[in-house]
């Protein structure tokens, strides 16, 4: 089996000379598929650069990083955004929905520049609302939505292309206690099925539903285990 | 990602912000309707002219004199001179030639008072050679000239101001308090463009100089040739027996000036090609400016909306999507704009606009809206390419 990602050496440095800030300082990590993983650190540790270059959303000055087996350094710009679009489901802190658009366009628009066709996008969309549990908001803006509406929302946009991994930068951040609850149940419920999650967080609350793990500092990973059995790790 | 996806991606965006995209639009729109109508408007005075000199004749040659000539010896025309031109053996190609003097008056019939723009002493031949037709009563004849009767012909406009809707032939007018009776009304023949030729008072020459204009210089010579194609031999003609009347040398300048009514149409008709070449080129600018308003607008629309474009970019969109979403925001505002233009400029070119009636010129319409289909494409492309070449991760941090 091939993990879903790895890096090797990862380094992200901003500015240069005697200014330099090095956020990531070599970070080596594997995350295998139906694993779920919680990245945590203080904050200036360097996780979210890490979950952005892991998202590609990013690149870092030096290192490997291979996404399901694709070199991500090697992609053009072009051959990125499909990455992004057929590999990976983005989760943000401030769920980033795109405003002014019902929740169900919400969800469609990976599969709109994935290219396919009308009816099949609305029958993935409602099945993924249907996931988080928001069938009978579809039609709604995501202003008339509460934070963790609209964040599951964003949940069900991350899964509906079918990705290989989902990433999700402090998906709890901006939510209160009940709506943590119901979106960390999602995210149980999607690893369940098999889905691989990786997320950063700075909560132990939402350490806790993960099965793995990964504190950073200082840009460099401190320690890395294995809370419960993951069960598909060999 | 197909064609009609970014169609309705873009539609959203410019829905989301309706008023904005319709104030837009109206730049968009102003400009093109300023363009096809100020360039109709040009187009309906030319054409104004040339039907009302081509009103004349193609078979008239105009005789004028040279005002303020630097020699002593400038003669001005005269009846005689006039006279002289119908000539059989010396001028074959003349048929008729009328003296014209020009004056203003005043008509007073009872309570009403009526300025003539223009009162006109001359010759019967001049009805034939201006190709004016009566509609009522008569003209006055050759021995009404010599008798110096008192008689006068009126436009319709003129006689429709002084009498309304009673009949006037018959009837006694005072021209600048002296009387005269009206034997005709002229048929309608319409506007030049520069003056009315239906406002008009055509009295004998005799007459007219006797008590109106007094027994100065002529303001014209109108000259008819035998047939529209022997126009030059006339001119030729008239030219030689006036230079010899005048004691014109060869190579001197002569004192008077021949026109005929091509010649009168191309210096009037390059005036009016001028005037709107001058209105096409500020409804130009107009639609120059409107062009940079949906730059300005597109380049808001991206800066409002680059945490969108972030959001977009995070979950897959291309560079082309995003490029294709705002070029077909900013092409389609113009293209609405245009549309809307043409529509203006059309329905607009069917109303009188300063005593012109427009005549829209089709290639106006197509450049109009062409230009403003590509002022979308052109203008909208730096915004729509500004947009696309963002990195996700500096356009999701924006805030």
């Amino acid at each position: 089996m091939k993990p879903v990602l790895a890096v090797s050496g990862l380094r992200k440095t901003y500015g240069s000379g005697e200014t330099a800030v090095h956020a990531l300082r070599g970070v080596d990590l594997q995350v295998w598929p139906g694993e779920y993983v919680a990245i945590m650190g203080a904050s200036g540790s360097g996780k979210s650069t890490l979950l952005n270059m892991l998202g590609c959303l990013d690149t870092p000055t030096s290192g490997r990083y291979l996404l399901d087996g694709f070199s991500v350094a090697d992609l053009n710009e072009r051959q990125l955004s499909l990455l992004r679009n057929r590999k990976i489901g983005f989760i943000f802190q401030s769920f980033n929905l795109v405003p002014r658009t019902s929740a169900l366009s919400n969800v469609e628009l990976p599969l709109v520049y994935s290219g396919l066709k009308r009816a099949e996008r609305r029958k993935r969309a409602l099945a993924a609302l249907d996931m988080v549990g928001l069938t009978a908001r579809a039609k709604h803006l995501p202003s008339e939505l509460s934070g963790g509406q609209q964040q599951r929302v964003a949940v069900a946009r991350a899964l509906v292309g079918g990705p290989a991994l989902l990433l999700a930068d402090e998906p709890t951040g901006n939510l209160d206690h009940a709506s943590t609850i119901d979106v960390l149940g999602v995210f149980d419920r999607l690893n369940a099925l098999g889905r691989t999650v990786v997320v950063i967080t700075h909560e132990d609350e939402v350490a806790h539903h993960a099965r793995r793990v990964i504190r950073v500092s200082d840009g460099r990973i401190v320690s890395d285990e294995v809370t419960r059995r993951t069960g598909v790790v060999a | 990602m197909n064609f009609v996806e970014i169609m309705r991606f873009a539609v959203r965006g410019l829905a989301s912000n309706k008023l904005r995209s319709v104030l837009t639009t109206l730049g968009i729109t102003i400009g093109v309707a300023s363009v096809i109508l100020l360039v109709a408007v040009g187009n309906g005075a030319s054409a104004a002219i040339t039907a009302s000199i081509q009103g004349l004749g193609t078979d008239v040659v105009n005789v004028a004199p040279i005002r303020g000539g630097q020699s002593a010896t400038t003669r001005p025309l005269t009846v005689q001179d006039a006279h002289a031109l119908v000539d059989p053996i010396g001028a074959p190609d003349v048929k008729a030639s009328s003296p014209v003097v020009n004056t203003s008056a005043t008509a007073t019939y009872g309570q009403t008072s009526y300025t003539v723009s223009s009162t006109i002493g001359t010759e019967p031949d001049y009805f034939t050679t201006t190709n004016r037709q009566i509609a009522d009563g008569q003209i006055f004849t050759a021995e009404d000239v010599t008798q110096a009767r008192k008689v006068v012909v009126l436009g319709p406009t003129t006689a429709q101001a002084i009498f309304g809707d009673a009949e006037p032939v018959g009837k006694n007018v005072l021209l600048n308090s002296i009387q005269f009776t009206v034997i005709g009304v002229l048929q309608t023949k319409g506007s030049s463009g520069l003056q009315n030729a239906d406002d008009v008072a055509i009295a004998p020459i005799s007459a007219v100089q006797n008590s109106l204009a007094g027994y100065g210089a002529l303001n014209q010579i109108a000259v008819q040739a035998t047939t529209a194609d022997s126009i030059g031999l006339a001119q030729a003609e008239v030219t030689a027996i006036l230079d010899a009347r005048h004691g014109i040398q060869a190579n001197a300048n002569p004192d008077f000036q021949i026109q005929n009514s091509a010649q009168l149409l191309q210096t009037r008709t390059s005036a009016i090609q001028t005037f709107t070449v001058l209105l096409g080129a500020v409804a130009a600018i107009s639609l120059l400016v409107g062009g940079i308003g949906v730059t300005n607008i597109m380049l808001v629309t991206v800066t409002e909306r680059i945490r969108e474009i972030g959001i977009r970019k995070a979950i897959g969109a291309p560079r082309s999507a995003i490029l294709g979403q705002f070029l077909a925001e900013a092409t389609m505002l113009s293209l609405f704009g245009g549309l809307l233009g043409v529509l203006i400029g059309v329905v607009g070119s069917r109303f009188s606009i300063a005593g012109i009636q427009p005549v829209v010129v089709p290639s106006s319409i197509a450049l109009a809206f062409a230009v403003s289909a590509l002022i979308g494409l052109f203008f909208g492309s730096f915004p729509a390419n500004r947009a696309s070449r963002l990195r996700p991760i500096d356009a999701l941090r924006h805030e």
